[in-house]
């Protein structure tokens, strides 16, 4: 049952081949077996999962049939879930049972889906290897001296090993697309404002957005059509009507525009990963798309830009854990300031104390104009780019990392150089247009992802094209041995 | 005052005024005074992972009155910040305010000084934020207890400019926003509850300079008498230090009562750094010229302009009328109480209002909404006084028994006890007669006094022929009977 | 731009971080060479170009005046470490 994609695992219980009990124990099953291993679970949830599995056939027998009732799914742990530890991967939430839920994780509930439980998560989402969280690392199930890549490395390895059929993701720089790249899934960062944030914690709130991670481009339209939708409790979530993206998947790729900027394919790019995505684009010529050359001049600065203003964001959103109402308290504090510096300094790990500071810094009196200010307006000038490359072409095309999975530890010692590679992914983030990543080949029997870019509220179009490759290719099907 | 003729005072105030929406600013959670501790804080008063806020439509709408009100700029796009500080009560560890664009710029509001000058005191513009909650000291074995009810309640955040130049003008500056806020409907102004509360910022420098002086922050004052009292403790210490050579050091300073003196708090004020940046999980806030125009067609009539009216219309004094349209439900009271009196009397309405009135209402500790004695009682009260029905002592007399609720109107009331005047010249010769007759010896003294000493003796026969008639002989006719009678 | 020890400090106070003497030579560094990398928006011309702080051009959505919170008190204080009376309990403030 493992094998299936969301899609033909939804088939399957539709015609009662199995029923939802079945298949959340399947999983449950394979967590448990699999997960020592990998260590992509930061909490299962085998109780409940089973209680709302069993819901799931019953609302079955009753007559209902949406497309994601009683299939299985894991979450991240940034998303709230009532009654169930929601950690964001930090020892600060390691005792924080949640007291609501999200948005996300309440609209996949109702259409029925049942969660297998927790997934690790760099800590509150900061790293790109998976390495920072108070639960540590989560391996590559491509190989396991490798990192899964992050901030959502555990739901991408859990799907990449088949304990879990699909998994929510969130990202802010590339926290969904880069490790789905790294662990050959179909991930998509959305539009921001399409997905909710109410109940996903706060990372770098105009940066941060939800999205899923699947093995299909097929399963990711199932998951995203359920995901999005206007939220009033989220200032920032958009009114804009939610096509159902499955709808479109088919279209033909006649006449598509692909758009190849120079900065996607200079210095520093693996020679076979760029191998791997030309080939790629070369596939969608093939379906009947044209290639034309874009530029977007400033994106090396999206790299600065990022660092400035996602730090600036997060070192106030991070402000709310100071040991008074939740999360993590020093023992006996002597009076409010050792309060604060103890219970923060023992709570926090030292990338995310790193990105406080740095965040601090750049907001203080007398730098704010240097560095906050100047970083807004060099997003600008990104944006800018976005929206003048997309007068010319439909979709803009790329790798997702630099480099396929590195190994475990690598770079844990030089903060910069992991900052580096995020270059092809923080550009979407700070312009707010949709991304994703599709698993493109292998190099060196790791897997490579291409990095598809659309214009705002194009998620449809993404998820079109995707699918199209996905159905002349076989990248995305691949599982790695050990889990297969 | 020594130092009066050679220091000048700088005054300006940040006023706090608590807006009276049902629900917080970003959040559903009620705003009720009084609540069992955190029972009205919700998730995101909270300030729980996860949580967002979503502004509240009628907390936009009263910033916006008040803008229209003191005839300011109002901002058409104005943006959520934070400002970043560590505290207890604070539960984020950042207060959403607004920073760079208020939503409303600038605008005035006039003063009338005791003598009847109206000043015009400049506004620097006026901004929407949230409250912060409580820190209870009271011992929980060493620690202090946190509520944050009040956490999220909508604040609007008035700055004055630096404009008033005593302790009396910054009270009237209070009281005015004081009014305006009521007049608006747009906070109840209770400062014991807390929802107006006024941080004071003083400085002094040598009478005639231009330059400002170093300026010390009074937080929290919470009533209008320690408004004036507190400006003028900060400012006999200011004058003491610059007077004996010591510099002053920009500080937040809290009042005490109890010293009537004013001490530096703890918190460093060089270590405040409150890094503002846009909130990113709230939009810019616009607002629309047909938003502004519908909140402009339903202003009320404001003070200054019933002001300008009571004197046109009803020709008050300027310290009448200023003190009637300070409270709107006073104002309110007066105007019925002239419906009831005919608009002829209303300046012996005012009187009647503000000193008997007011007199009993303040010797009770009680509002005008609360006065046992209602408009329109007041109001055919006065008829009676202004048609020579009621003498003052009578009417005196008649106020009581309003005040003590025995009878429904003023008209009752005289009927009732037969308290009408008597101005019947023939009755009141009679009784003269009958009390110059019973008193030979008092009178024999008058006529031997001379006349600087007779108008205190005259007082006796008065008074006896006043208890004779039971009060109700008229005074004017009395005395004119009496001088006739013992002159002769 | 290089930072020194003492801004560090500051930082890490206005974080309410705290930086051991033995960490703070580390962190100095590793700041450091972050706002070199960072430093490189300096040399971009940004005359006239407004800050973008949101990347859709949308507008505060207003919410309704209605009470829609109930007290939950007890399930929101489980998660609080300390707690008395319906009080959060910090030690002692003081003004």
């Amino acid at each position: 049952m493992h094998r299936q994609t969301l899609a033909a695992l939804s088939r399957g219980l539709a015609e009662r081949r199995h029923s939802s009990v079945e298949l959340t124990r399947h999983f449950l099953d394979r967590i448990a077996a699999h997960d020592p291993g990998l260590n992509s679970f930061i909490t299962v949830t085998t109780e409940s999962a089973l209680t709302s599995a069993a819901e799931a056939d019953k609302r079955r027998s009753a007559g209902e049939a949406g497309p994601l009732l009683g299939l299985p799914l894991a979450h991240k742990d940034i998303f709230c879930t009532t009654g169930v530890r929601t950690s964001c991967g930090s020892r600060m939430l390691d005792n924080f049972v949640s007291p609501y839920e999200s948005a996300v994780t309440a609209r996949l509930a109702a259409a029925g889906m049942v969660m297998l439980g927790k997934t690790n998560m760099d800590e509150f989402a900061m790293g790109s290897s998976n390495e920072t969280s108070f639960y540590g690392p989560v391996k590559n199930p491509w190989d396991t001296t490798r990192v899964p890549g992050g901030s959502s490395g555990g739901s991408a390895a859990a799907v990449a090993a088949r304990l879990a059929p699909a998994a929510t993701g969130t990202d802010t720089g590339g926290s969904i697309r880069q490790p789905a790249a790294l662990c050959n899934l179909t991930g998509i960062k959305p539009t921001y404002g399409r997905v909710s944030r109410w109940g996903m914690i706060a990372y770098a709130s105009s940066l941060d957005q939800g999205g899923p991670m699947a093995q299909t481009a097929e399963d990711c339209a199932l998951l995203l059509s359920a995901m999005s939708g206007h939220d009033p409790r989220d200032s920032t979530s958009l009114a804009e009507p939610v096509p159902d993206y499955t709808a479109t998947l088919g279209d033909g790729l006649q006449g598509l525009r692909i758009g190849l900027p120079k900065q996607f394919f200079g210095a520093g790019l693996d020679a076979g990963t760029e191998r791997c995505v030309r080939e790629a684009i070369a596939v969608l010529e093939k379906l009947g798309a044209r290639v034309i050359d874009v530029d977007l001049p400033n994106l090396d600065l999206s790299v600065p830009a990022y660092y400035v203003i996602a730090p600036a964001e997060a070192s106030s959103n991070l402000s709310r854990y100071d040991g008074v109402r939740f999360g993590h308290r020093c023992a006996n504090p002597q009076d409010l300031t050792d309060l604060y510096e103890r219970s923060r300094s023992e709570g926090f790990g030292a990338e995310v104390k790193r990105r406080i500071l740095v965040g601090t810094y750049a907001l203080s009196a007398g730098y704010y104009d240097a560095y906050y200010l100047k970083a807004q307006q060099v997003r600008r000038l990104i944006r800018d780019d976005f929206v003048r490359a997309f007068r010319d072409v439909d979709v803009i095309a790329g790798p997702v990392s630099p480099t396929t999975a590195f190994r475990l530890g690598e770079k844990t010692s030089d903060p910069l150089a992991m900052y580096l590679a995020d270059i092809y992914t923080l550009a979407v983030n700070l312009a707010g247009v949709p991304g994703m990543s599709v698993p493109c080949g292998f190099d060196g029997g790791l897997p490579v992802g291409l990095q598809l870019i659309g214009n705002y509220f194009s998620e449809g179009k993404l998820l079109n094209v995707a699918h199209r490759y996905q159905q002349e290719t076989g990248w995305h099907t691949r599982i790695p041995e050990a889990y297969a | 005052m020594s130092w009066a003729s050679d220091w000048d005072v700088v005054i300006g105030l940040e006023v706090h005024v608590q807006l009276a929406t049902q629900s917080k600013i970003f959040s559903g959670s009620p705003t009720a005074f009084g609540a069992e501790p955190n029972t009205q804080a919700s998730l995101v008063d909270l300030g729980m992972p996860g949580v967002l806020p979503v502004l509240n439509a009628e907390a936009v709408k009263m910033a916006v009155r008040f803008g229209l009100g003191i005839d300011a700029e109002i901002g058409r796009k104005s943006v959520f910040a934070r400002k970043n500080y560590f505290y207890p009560d604070l539960p984020k560890g950042y207060q959403i305010s607004q920073y760079e664009l208020p939503i409303v710029g600038k605008g005035h509001v006039d003063i009338t000084l005791d003598d009847g000058t109206v000043k015009r005191i400049g506004v620097t513009r006026a901004h929407l934020e949230e409250d912060a909650g409580k820190s209870l000291h009271e011992d929980f074995q060493g620690m202090s207890g946190i509520d944050l009810n009040r956490a999220g309640t909508p604040l609007l955040e008035i700055v004055s400019e630096p404009d008033m130049r005593n302790a009396k003008e910054a009270v009237a500056y209070a009281r005015a926003i004081h009014a305006l806020i009521r007049y608006l409907g747009i906070s109840d102004g209770n400062m014991n509850e807390g929802s107006m509360r006024c941080d004071c910022n003083v400085s002094i420098r040598p009478k005639g300079t231009e330059a400002f002086g170093t300026r010390r922050e009074i937080k929290n004052v919470n009533s209008f008498r320690f408004i004036e009292k507190a400006i003028n403790a900060e400012v006999e210490w200011q004058v003491e230090q610059l007077e004996s050579g010591r510099k002053i050091q920009q500080a937040t300073v809290l009042y005490d009562p109890a010293t009537n003196t004013t001490r530096a708090m703890r918190t460093k004020e060089e270590a405040n750094d409150y890094r503002y940046f846009p909130d990113p999980d709230l939009l810019p806030v616009v607002v629309s010229e047909a938003f502004i125009e519908e909140v402009l067609r339903a202003l009320p009539e404001l003070p200054e302009a019933k002001r300008a009216r009571f004197i046109s219309e009803f020709g008050l004094g300027d310290y009448d009328a200023a003190r009637l349209v300070g409270d709107k439900d006073l104002a309110q009271f007066f105007e019925t109480a002239v419906q009831a009196a005919g608009s002829a009397n209303a300046k012996l309405v005012a009187n009647w209002t503000i000193s008997e009135l007011l007199g009993r209402l303040n010797a009770d500790e009680k509002e005008i909404t609360d006065s046992p004695v209602a408009a329109g009682q007041i109001g055919g009260l006065v008829a009676r006084i202004a048609d020579g029905t009621l003498s003052s002592k009578l009417a005196k007399t008649v106020f009581d028994a309003l005040w003590n609720g025995e009878g429904p109107t003023a008209d009752a009331i005289i009927e009732a006890r037969g308290l009408k005047q008597v101005s019947d010249s023939g009755a009141i010769e009679a009784i003269v007669d009958k009390v110059l007759a019973a008193s030979a010896a008092q009178v024999e003294d008058y006529r031997a006094s001379d006349e600087s000493k007779r108008k205190k003796k005259l007082g006796f026969f008065v008074g006896q022929i006043m208890k004779e008639s039971q009060g109700k002989a008229n005074p004017q006719q009395v005395n004119e009977i009496l001088l006739r009678k013992l002159g002769g | 731009m290089a930072l020194t020890e003492s801004d560090v400090e500051k930082i890490a106070h206005l974080a309410r971080l705290s930086v051991t003497e033995r960490e703070r030579a580390e962190v100095t560094a590793r700041l450091t060479s972050i706002l070199g990398m960072v430093d490189r928006l300096q040399a971009v011309d940004t005359a006239g170009v407004e800050p973008l702080a949101h990347p859709l051009d949308a507008t505060q959505p207003l919410r309704a005046d209605l009470v829609t919170e109930t007290d939950r008190r007890d399930d929101y204080q489980r998660v609080a470490p300390a707690v008395e009376n319906g009080l959060f309990l910090v030690p002692k403030v003081i003004e």
